[in-house]
């Protein structure tokens, strides 16, 4: 302590306003005085940081993928691939694990074909309105593709679908003319709600790619075809393949389209056979190991895609598209500019228009099976299952509390999650990074299954059937999205500026909470309703995991379709639309502007 | 004199990469001392170590009498109770505080009362020339007004030692010399200790009361006064770093010094040891040169001449050696020293340092 005192007395400038009375001075008297103390408390904030962002990881996402895999491969105590290998030959099986693979293939080369082309109508030709046009074909974004498959069915099933009946009606067929439970149907829908993954790539591509590329060609002697071929397809190419295989991903684990159009003709893919066994036989052992060998097999099927998708980004093809935004050359399209248009409008009043208005107008529909006349329509469906149906109302409740406290959470475990990835130089935060990032290969219906493994009693918590067990699902599920945004965000907040309030005497709390915190703010909003809003429309994990008390507006949409009460469902589906559209308007409205101020 | 920072044997390694081994180091109360040397030679790692950012493998460190790092017993203090300023390269002015605010946090953090603070924190602006903005947001300041409010926000507290990590590099040409002197100013007037880092000469010798000169490999080659390390290089390094460098190769054969691989004696007084390959050092300003009918020294032969405006810049060869010179253009007009290329010409020498050859190879690649 002496040495202190020669300090304050030596030092001319501290003499003045009391710097020598200061807190910080007792700080470090202490420390000279026990010196060990102050970096093990340093230290103590950045391992109770690291030990939560572990265990956090750890319970949530790790140990229900791992029993999915124990569950799999571990009978009676032995390692055992001969009965994985049993199963995955078994007939449905073997069916589901093909029909995934097929309804996945047609799905991605019809959204990749049909994105590619409206990103080029869009970005490279005389295409009239092409902003408006540009957001339209966004929409399908919000659209919740069960939703869409619902709207489908009423319109394009065998017997009942309106347009079918239309023509059977008028025209004198004897059959339909498209059947909707069909593979071409459920691809047809799928691809309808898809391909805005390959639109939105290929046109960010198309627009940040350099026109000189192009002009230099030109300036070559080579044809507008010609340089189509040989310069702008080979660099948008990394683009769209990422797209295809987004869609990929999200087809192979694609729960609800296949479960509204499929099952009535006995098409299952993976996520509806492990929905339908574990449903049937109310979790039995031999309906969990098929379940968790083909979570299995789909958890594996995603990370090779995934590894691909990350190969064909790594290749350094996107040198050559900048960020700069240049003036792209545009096509005249001339003669076929309206055919194109009108091709254009078609296809949003046939995909968007079209089914979104069936969904309200049958959920108007006294009884399903009227004919939209103005006796038949009311907003009494509206009125009922917004106020007196507990069924709904408990599903709108518990979608709405569901989709708020998991992005609370996802948000703030993210944001720690993400300081010890993005800032901390610790070992093993590689571990974390693979932690936080698993859940994007791991599907729904997996997560699902994990959970059901891990949380239903037998290793002492049992939150089976309460709404706990969706929290913990949807926690699981949408760590990546938050741990992004998150990571994205700290990683503009450079190091030197939590040091410059280190020096400035801020404890490693201090500077956090005063610096690092308020920085971050935005990217933990951003990954708040990149989690809410999702978490609203959620099906594929809830279906798995409801009770009676504990549906969620997509399971009570979903059941009250299977339990013939259409109508209801219908109309219930709207509601989850208008609240969908409207919260993803006030996102965008409220974020854009708040870019706009920072810019 | 006292000394306020006490750097002895100071080890640090990042893996097998070695920064600094055994390092010692003295800054005294009330200098200006600037850490001189090429990126990469670990001088901002020397300075992490004393702010704490870094913690030394082995050897000490203190701060005004207080030994703040010492692995061997253990201790560590933690930047934030060591009561230091510091000026990062990158300004790390916070972008959601105002320049009030930033100015104002390290007195928040000490618990001042309002009145004090607020007094301070106004006084401290209007010392770095900032008053009248202090409810900006960083982003609407230039750079050199967000380094004022980094100088600022390091200053409020009034430390006895402020750490500038290359305050200035971000800056333009203009901004910096006046910066520069501004930081000399304030140094002055506060009697703040500051510890420099910079890889730029000039800065190093405008503001410095002494300097240290170190090497990519961490070693310190020189340590002196900005006159001494200028004047009186201590080895080709330093000297190379001090500014463009020429060096012409000398070789001894018996009692005569030889140019290059001509025949041309040496015009000057012979080294003081008797090495055979030795080099002659110097800088472009000290070369004089003439036209071949008139004055004495080497001849050589005009390689390049290179009109760049107010300086005529010239590469001559002299017996396959090569050097650099530059004058006015307007005393090259006056005293018909215009040359054309290959024409003849005399250099002679108004300040030379002797180096050994061998110490040349690390200079000269």
């Amino acid at each position: 302590m002496n040495v202190l005192n020669t300090r304050a007395s030596s030092a001319p400038l501290s003499a003045d306003a009391g710097v020598s009375g200061g807190p910080a001075r007792t700080r470090q008297g202490r420390a000279s005085s026990a010196p060990l103390s102050f970096r093990r408390s340093g230290f103590g904030v950045a391992q109770v940081i690291l030990f939560l962002s572990i265990a956090i990881l750890v319970v949530v996402v790790a140990v229900p993928v791992l029993l999915i895999f124990f569950n799999a491969f571990w009978v009676d105590g032995k390692f055992n691939v001969r009965d994985v290998l049993r199963i995955i030959g078994e007939p449905d099986t073997w069916q589901a694990l093909v029909n995934s693979l097929v309804i996945a293939a047609g799905t991605t080369i019809g959204s990749t074909i049909v994105g590619t082309f409206f990103a080029w109508l869009v970005t490279r030709t005389d295409l009239p309105c092409k902003r408006l046009m540009k957001g339209l074909f966004l929409v399908p974004f919000m659209l919740p593709s069960f939703i869409g498959a619902l709207a489908w069915k009423m319109l394009l099933s065998p017997r009942a679908g309106f347009i079918n009946r239309f023509f059977m009606l008028h025209f004198g067929l004897a059959g339909p003319i498209f059947n909707i439970y069909s593979y071409a149907g459920i691809m047809l829908v799928e691809v309808m709600y898809l391909f805005p993954f390959v639109f939105i790539q290929v046109c960010g591509a198309l627009e940040r790619m350099d026109p000189t590329l192009e002009e230099s060609a030109r300036i070559s002697g080579a044809g507008l075809f010609t340089i189509t071929r040989k310069i702008t397809i080979p660099l948008v190419l990394p683009s769209i393949l990422s797209g295809a295989l987004l869609i990929m991903l999200y087809s192979m684990a694609h729960f609800g389209t296949v479960a509204v159009l499929g099952i009535e003709n006995g098409i299952f893919n993976i996520p509806t056979l492990i929905y339908q066994r574990i449903h049937q036989s109310a979790g039995s052992f031999a309906s969990i190991r098929t379940g968790t060998v083909l979570a299995t097999v789909l958890v594996v099927t995603a990370t090779f895609i995934i590894w691909l998708q990350g190969k064909i980004l790594s290749r350094g093809h996107y040198q050559i598209i900048g960020g700069k935004s240049f003036r792209p050359m545009e096509l005249k399209l001339r003669a076929l500019r309206m055919p194109l248009f009108i091709f254009c409008v078609a296809w949003i009043g046939f995909t968007i228009v079209l089914p979104t208005t069936v969904i309200f107008l049958v959920g108007g529909l006294r009884t399903y099976g009227l004919s939209f006349t103005w006796e038949n329509l009311s907003l009494d469906n509206y009125k009922f299952i917004l106020f007196n149906y507990k069924v709904t109302r408990d599903a709108i409740w518990n979608s709405v509390t569901l989709g708020l406290s998991a992005a609370l959470i996802t948000m703030f475990a993210g944001v720690m999650i993400s300081y010890v990835i993005v800032k901390m130089k610790v070992r093993g935060k590689g571990f974390l990074e693979f932690l936080g990032m698993l859940p994007f290969s791991v599907p729904g219906s997996v997560i699902a299954l994990g959970v059901i493994l891990a949380w239903s009693g037998k290793y002492g918590v049992n939150l089976y059937n309460t709404v706990w067990i969706i929290l913990v699902a949807y926690i699981a599920r949408y760590m990546a999205f938050s741990l992004r945004a998150n990571s994205a965000a700290l990683e503009q907040v450079h190091d030197s500026l939590v040091e410059a309030a280190r020096v400035c005497g801020a404890s490693m709390w201090q500077a956090l909470r005063d610096i690092v915190l308020p920085l971050v703010r935005p990217g933990m909003l951003a990954a708040f309703f990149l989690i809410f809003l999702p978490a609203l429309r959620e099906l594929t994990a809830s279906i798995m995991l409801y009770a009676p008390t504990t549906r969620t507006i997509g399971v009570a949409i979903y059941t009250l379709n299977e339990d013939g009460e259409t109508v209801m469902s219908a109309a219930l589906a709207g509601i989850a639309l208008i609240i969908i559209v409207t919260g993803q308007l006030l996102v965008d409205r409220f974020v854009g502007n708040k870019a706009k101020g920072q810019g | 004199m006292e000394e306020i920072i006490r750097i002895e044997g100071v080890s640090k390694n990042y893996g097998n990469h070695r920064v600094h081994e055994e390092l010692t180091l003295g800054v005294r109360r009330g200098e200006c001392f600037t850490l001189l040397g090429p990126s990469g030679c670990g001088k901002t790692v020397l300075m992490r170590l004393i702010a704490g950012f870094e913690a030394p493998d082995s050897g000490k460190i203190s701060i005004d009498g207080v030994v703040v790092s010492n692995p061997a017993s253990g201790i560590d203090i933690s930047p934030d109770a060591r009561k230091i300023g510091m000026v990062f390269q990158d300004y790390a002015v916070w972008p959601h505080m105002t320049v009030f605010d930033n100015v104002a946090y390290p007195l928040k953090l000490a618990k001042k009362p309002q009145r004090e603070l607020t007094d301070r924190v106004m006084e401290t602006v209007a010392l770095v020339g900032m008053s009248g903005l202090e409810k900006r947001l960083p982003s609407e300041l230039s750079g050199g007004q967000q380094q004022r409010v980094a100088l600022a926000r390091a200053l409020v507290a009034r430390p006895a030692l402020l750490l500038l990590d290359e305050p200035l590099t971000n800056l333009d040409a203009n901004l910096r010399e006046e910066m520069r002197f501004e930081i000399k100013e304030l140094q002055r007037k506060l009697e703040t200790t500051v510890l420099y880092v910079t890889h730029d000469q000039e800065v190093a010798l405008a503001i410095s009361d002494r300097m240290a000169v170190m090497d990519e490999h961490g070693h310190i080659r020189q340590t002196g006064t900005p006159w001494e390390i200028f004047e009186q290089p201590a080895d080709p390094f330093v000297f190379s770093f001090m500014g463009i460098a020429n060096f012409l190769p000398v070789r001894r054969e018996g009692t005569a010094w030889l140019v290059g691989e001509g025949t041309q004696n040496i015009p000057w007084k012979s080294p003081a040891d008797d090495t055979p390959l030795q080099a002659a050092g110097f800088r472009p300003s000290d070369v004089r040169i003439a036209p071949p009918e008139k004055g004495e020294g080497l001849r050589g032969i005009v390689r390049r001449a290179s009109f760049l405006g107010a300086m005529m810049d010239y590469l001559i060869d002299v017996d396959g050696a090569t050097l650099r010179t530059s004058i006015e253009t307007h005393e090259a007009l006056s005293g018909g020293l215009m040359f054309k290329e290959g024409e003849g010409c005399v250099v002679s020498f108004r300040n030379l340092f002797w180096f050994d050859a061998k110490s040349l190879s690390e200079v000269v690649k």
